[in-house]
């Protein structure tokens, strides 16, 4: 068991260390110069070779690469070039948004997703199991972040009951950011719930075969406590699978959402690193959000470890 | 068996045929007939309801939103198929040549996929507009990107099924070699989950192009995608609803039509999903 979590421990260093090179290596291919873009075109050549020096961009590529990568270990993600603030602070300030939308969206779908999938597998082959079918599957070829302007659409201008955007900030109080964040944490939602709800009706359904089921049955419970009480805390663990593995779609579509709905989250922030050139900002949020996928599907998989004994002895794919 | 019995065994496989035929259809015709050409503007048509002036309405260029989403369909589903076909391909060989060296070589191939996998495409494809510029090709390398895991994945699992039979083994012991039998051997056999893969990728592949078009990250204006189309519809969204609407209908159904026919393919050709 402690060899095989040495194993996957080791394997989540080597992929971070390899996502952080990839990173660096593609944004250091980059034409243009952050010092030159900072000063505009009218400095002599001596300051910007001066700020170049500052900012360490005349050492070779591996002393910059580690420099970055020893500051990202330590919490210090450099500067930003337009902000002219640390880019940890910025990242922080931002998680306040892209946090709880994300936490709100993954449990708006559970909510959704659960009990469909449960009375799908319950009422199988049903018009209700029909039905819920055809929502999952249109649920999932939507975009949602069309979802969100169909949503600003409806209760921001023509029922004039929601915000059609921005955000209050939480000192404003819990309720206005909350209000805020639920139009687009619906949207986040709404495709991962089409995909969730699929998988849950299958776990049901494959648990619902088990011999234990019988057992229960066997015992006097009923069906519906059968299901309850037995079925569901398995049937379980494929949909917490499901929710790790569709952390990078849940990330994708944050960056989306964002920028619909004007959060000043961390997708926003990538976004405008982008145009304003801010180089470092986006190199920094790009490794956060890949850090937070490995680090989502390494707990996937240890979480696998300590639920399927079997696992433990072998290697495993 | 009647054309009914047909249908009705395979509901999913006929709906999904039915709503892609009609999707390429209207591309491949976009390129050489639309209503209008899509980039025509007619001011005194500005923002023109559906029914009025163009079928589908008018954009606030006075453009026809029928025109633009027939052309929007075709610059999606060629970017679509263009960077499902380059992922595929370069999925699908390491995937084999994982299967058929095994141990070190198929370790340090899926680690790689691993690690390109992490990158979710929206952020690779603004990591690559920032070096490449942002563009066509730029969103085709980085869905492209993303899809070579997901391909080199499936191929491995069943590369290894098919490497593990009696065939395989008879075909070793009169001294064929390895890279013969996958070419022979392996990949016609596994041939079908790729374009079941292949479908179902398409459809997250258009969904993409749409997220990356609708970020500014996409082809560039004029061209129209539905994506831009979007995008373009939110200065707008009291006065011509519509224009929100359309693009994402266009996208749902696209994607729902390529979804539900990669099911039912899946359906035909691995039995065990049947019923599932």
């Amino acid at each position: 068991m402690i060899a095989v979590m040495a194993r996957r421990v080791g394997g989540l260093l080597v992929t971070l260390l390899a996502v952080s090179f990839l990173i660096f290596a593609v944004m250091d291919m980059l034409p243009g110069d952050p010092a030159a873009v900072m000063l505009g075109t009218s400095a002599s050549p001596d300051t910007l070779a001066a700020l170049r020096h500052d900012m360490g961009l005349d050492r070779p590529f591996p002393v910059r690469y580690l420099g970055w990568l020893g500051g990202a270990l330590t919490g210090d993600l450099g500067t930003s070039y337009t902000y002219g603030v640390p880019v940890a602070g910025l990242i922080a300030e931002r998680l306040k948004i892209t946090v709880p939308l994300a936490l709100l969206a993954v449990g708006l779908s559970v909510l959704m997703a659960v009990p469909l999938g449960v009375t799908a597998a319950a009422r199988r082959n049903g018009p209700m199991d029909f039905i819920i079918g055809l929502f999952s599957h249109v649920s999932i070829a939507v975009p949602g972040f069309w979802v969100g302007l169909l949503l600003i659409l409806f209760f921001a201008t023509t029922l004039r009951v929601m915000p059609a955007g921005g955000f209050p900030g939480w000192e404003a109080g819990v309720f206005p950011a909350l209000t805020a964040l639920i139009m687009p944490a619906f949207a986040l939602a709404l495709p991962q719930a089409g995909v969730l709800s699929r998988v849950t009706r299958t776990a049901v359904l494959d648990v619902l075969g088990e011999d234990y089921i019988r057992t229960a049955r066997a015992k006097g419970l009923t069906a519906r406590e059968a299901l309850w009480r037995h079925a569901m805390p398995n049937a379980l663990i494929p949909v917490v699978t499901m929710i790790g593995l569709q952390f990078t779609f849940l990330i994708a579509g944050a960056v989306l959402v964002e920028n619909v709905f004007n959060l000043p989250g961390l997708g926003r922030l990538a976004l405008q690193a982008l145009t304003q050139r801010d180089i470092i900002v986006m190199q920094d949020v790009v490794l956060f959000f890949c850090a937070l996928v490995i680090v989502m599907n390494f707990m996937v998989d240890i979480a696998y470890l300590l639920i399927d004994p079997r696992l433990r002895r072998e290697a495993g794919p | 068996m009647t054309v009914f019995q047909r249908f009705a065994r395979r509901p999913q496989l006929w709906i999904g045929a039915f709503v892609t035929a009609l999707l390429f259809a209207l591309a491949l015709l976009s390129l050489v007939w639309t209503p209008l050409p899509p980039s025509k503007m007619q001011i005194m048509h500005r923002l023109k309801p559906p029914f009025d002036v163009g079928l589908l309405g008018n954009d606030p260029y006075g453009r026809d939103v029928a025109s633009m989403l027939m052309v929007g369909a075709w610059n999606s589903l060629s970017t679509a198929v263009m960077a499902v076909a380059l992922g595929g391909l370069i999925g699908t060989a390491i995937g084999l040549c994982a299967a058929q060296r095994r141990g070190l070589v198929e370790a340090a191939l899926m680690r790689f996929c691993d690690v390109v996998f992490a990158v979710p495409p929206i952020l690779s494809a603004m990591m690559l507009g920032a070096v490449l510029g942002a563009g066509r090709f730029t969103a085709i390398i980085a869905i492209a990107t993303f899809m070579v895991p997901v391909f080199a994945r499936v191929v491995l699992a069943s590369a290894l099924q098919i490497w593990a039979r009696d065939f395989i083994m008879a075909a070793r012991s009169i001294g064929k070699r390895p890279f013969g039998i996958t070419m022979v051997h392996v990949l016609p056999n596994v041939a079908g989950q790729i374009i079941v893969q292949a479908t179902i990728q398409l459809g997250l592949a258009i969904l993409t192009e749409a997220g990356l078009s609708f970020l500014g990250l996409g082809m560039a204006p004029p061209a129209p995608t539905w994506g831009r189309m979007l995008a373009e519809s939110q200065t707008y969204l009291s006065q011509a609803p519509w224009l929100a609407i359309l693009p994402g209908l266009a996208i749902a159904f696209a994607v729902f039509g390529l979804n539900m026919l990669g099911d039912g393919l899946r359906d035909l050709i691995d039995p065990r999903h049947r019923d599932g």
